[in-house]
């Protein structure tokens, strides 16, 4: 489903290399977990893979179901299937929640030469899977994260990528901020989802979520590289000995 | 004091290619005294302070800049609304084109017919609130067109109308001059809505007093826009007494050069005035310029201004606004904002915020702010899937927003959404 081969990429201004030669392979069907220190350029991996200004991609390739996805616009990444669920929700004032995720919707599936989902059947679907995750009908309506909270902002994460129904996601830590019932329920929205063809790739820090959502395979990303690749114990070992260990192993 | 050399020439100049009517009847006095006005003051001149940021050149010249194109009106803005339609080709009143003027609680004369007749509150009102307005600025193309006005409308409303009265302007010739002069009275406890649209003349000097009684109600939503042409001048002059209410919404899209001025002032105590506008401009021939002034001469008066601006391609938008809090105008609570929204670096936003007040016990505010897309925000919607430009559509519509918002009717804010909404998606890159 997503194949990184040697990505190196680089803060555009600055200069600054921060992925060093990553190198990664998720499979459909299956759930990957990242964990790293701070800074190790978790967050900026997944900007490179949704097309955000600012990096340079100097080296290396990424696929998405065999499409090189680096020379695409964040729209054709989109609706190519990738989903980015933000580290920080953005906030935008005017722009009405409900009115974004329908432009979104549709504008994915015009993209994709698909017909476009109906005003009626749009809003049963927002409303069903919005109440699974207890987000209520009046936050729907407010601009979109405009006054919403910390954790709130990352239920709407999720309520998009179900509407989206992307094949890749990622999961930038939308544990952080939660308390225990919405880590719950977010956990709960993503295992829904699980299916064959589709892949996760869930960026954390705690091992704590990944008891809801039991990962396939666990990666340690460091200093722009992934140092270290295992089962679910990996996140056990972090858990209880820090990363000191396996960087100081790596090196 | 004796005008500039400059000044004189260009005043003689554009008086000496324009006319009273013959028979003005109760006009003529106050047209004399405007000519006096305007006489006196000179029109404006790029020296001069208010005109700072707008250059009068194609407003003053002797002749009409002429206008190249004349849209068509299929589907004009308001054409689905319940209203009454009153038809201005090329400044003259059609009585053809427009529906008959009979609306319960709502006088309506066209002024060209009403100068001989015995009509004291339009009599009473003609030029007085312009002859007011000039005081601490001088607006002197305002003076002009009370001179010279060749038609317009005289609207009394003694109750709520039913709905709208819609001024509807055509230009139909390539150097028309179009000089109107509507004047409004909304009596006690009355409640009128006007819509204004369409190119009104190559050239259009456009004026509107407003007078609203005790606890009268007086909305104004106008659409200036399809004209790329357009060079207009246009005043409102508003007075507002005890608990009365004024709203006043203006889009404009397109046109060369366009100074929207309106001056309010609140006489009585609680009275509400919002002043509002969105515009939108594309290339560099756009020149948009919003001038408010607005005064605070009673107690616990509210005033808002609300103004955004979206430019782009080289295209330049001014505000001037003012608040005045007179002595004694205790509880003021005034409101200003400017913005723009620019969307690359060839465009400007020239800006002229102002507070006076004289009065200790008031709350008033004024802010202005001038910025570009919000790169994050785009990429937010982007990686949802949202092409750019229609991210960028949805992030201008809701910059501007606030100024929409304005609108009270949920109908015509409707409307004037979707005028938007196609517009953007016309003038994309
Ligand atoms: N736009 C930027 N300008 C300057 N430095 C940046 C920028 N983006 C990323 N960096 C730097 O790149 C490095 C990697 O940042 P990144 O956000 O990818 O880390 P992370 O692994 O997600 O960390 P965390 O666990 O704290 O979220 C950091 O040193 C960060 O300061
Ligand atoms: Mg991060």
């Amino acid at each position: 489903m997503l194949e990184i081969k040697n990505l190196r990429a680089s803060l555009e201004e600055e200069g600054k290399e921060i992925l060093k030669g990553l190198n990664l392979t998720v499979e459909a069907g299956k759930v990957h977990a990242i964990m790293g220190p701070n800074g190790s350029g978790k967050s900026t991996l997944s900007y490179v893979l949704s097309g955000r200004d600012g990096y340079e991609v100097t080296e290396g390739a990424a696929e998405l179901d065999g499409q090189d996805i680096l020379e695409m616009e964040p729209e054709e990444r989109a609706a190519a299937g990738l989903f980015l669920a933000f580290q920080y929700p953005v906030e935008i004032p005017g722009v009405g929640n409900m009115t974004f995720l329908r432009t979104a919707v549709n504008a994915q599936r015009k993209a994709r030469g698909e017909a476009e989902m109906d005003a009626a059947t749009f809003l049963k679907v927002v409303r069903e899977k919005a109440k699974e995750l207890k987000i209520d009908a009046e936050m729907l309506k407010r601009p979109v994260n405009m006054g919403f909270s910390g954790g709130e902002k990352k239920r709407n994460e999720i309520l998009q990528m179900a509407m989206l129904e992307p094949k890749l996601c990622i999961l930038d830590e939308t544990d952080s901020g939660l308390d225990v019932d919405a880590m719950k329920l977010v956990a709960d929205g993503v295992n829904a989802m699980r299916s064959p063809d589709r892949a996760f790739l869930v960026i954390t820090h705690y091992q704590r979520l990944l008891d809801h959502i039991v990962p396939d395979v666990v990666h340690i990303l460091a200093n722009g590289r992934i140092i270290k690749t295992g089962g679910p114990e990996l996140a056990l070992e972090v858990e209880k000995n820090g990363y000191a260990d396996l960087i100081e192993e790596a090196a | 004091m004796a005008l500039p050399q400059a000044k004189l020439t260009a005043t003689q100049e554009r008086l000496a290619g324009l006319a009273m009517p013959e028979a003005a009847g109760w006009s003529a006095l106050p047209r004399a005294a405007a000519l006096a006005r305007v006489q006196a003051m000179g029109l404006p001149g790029r020296r001069d302070e208010y005109w700072r940021f707008t250059n009068p050149g194609d407003l003053i010249a002797p002749d009409p800049h002429p206008s190249r194109h004349h849209p068509t009106q299929k589907t004009p803005v308001f054409h689905e609304m319940d209203r009454v339609r009153l038809v201005f080709v090329d400044g003259v009143f059609d009585a053809a084109a427009s529906d008959d003027p009979v609306l319960a609680g709502v006088e309506i004369t066209r002024l060209a017919e009403a100068q001989d007749q015995n009509i004291h509150w339009a009599a009473d009102l003609y030029g007085t609130l312009e002859a007011h307005g000039h005081e601490p600025v001088e607006r002197p193309l305002a003076a002009l067109n009370t001179a010279f006005a060749t038609d317009g409308v005289l609207i009394r409303a003694t109750a709520r109308a039913a709905k709208p009265v819609n001024l509807i302007y055509l230009n139909k010739s390539d150097c028309s001059d179009a000089i109107l002069h509507h004047v409004i009275k909304v009596e006690p406890g009355a409640d009128l809505t006007i819509l204004e649209n369409g190119p009104a003349a190559a050239r259009f000097n456009k004026v509107m007093e407003v007078d609203i009684a005790d606890g009268g109600t007086f909305h104004h939503v106008r659409s200036q826009g399809r004209d790329h042409d357009r060079r207009a001048v246009t005043h409102m002059f508003a007075r507002l007494g005890r608990e009365s209410v004024f709203k006043s919404f203006t889009l404009t899209v397109n046109g060369v050069l366009t100074r929207n001025e309106c001056v309010i002032e609140l006489m009585g105590d609680h009275g509400v005035a919002h002043v509002a506008g969105a515009c939108l401009g594309d290339g560099p021939d756009f020149h948009h310029d919003d001038t408010v002034f607005i005064t605070h001469d009673a107690e616990q008066c509210e005033s808002r201004q609300v103004f955004k601006k979206v430019l782009k391609n080289g295209a330049t938008g001014v505000f001037q606004g003012k608040i005045l809090v007179q002595p004694g105008a205790q509880k003021t609570d005034g409101y200003q904002i400017s913005q723009s929204l620019l969307l690359d670096e060839d465009s400007q936003f020239l800006v002229k915020p102002e507070l006076e007040i004289y009065a200790d016990d008031v709350a008033c505010s004024h802010g202005s702010t001038c910025g570009a897309i919000d790169e994050t925000a785009l990429f937010y919607l982007r990686s949802r899937g949202v092409p750019r430009a229609e991210a960028v559509d949805l992030m201008v519509l809701s910059f501007l927003a606030e100024a929409i918002e304005e609108i009270e009717a949920e109908e015509i804010r409707e409307e004037i959404v979707t005028r938007l909404s196609r517009w953007l998606s016309r003038h994309r890159g």
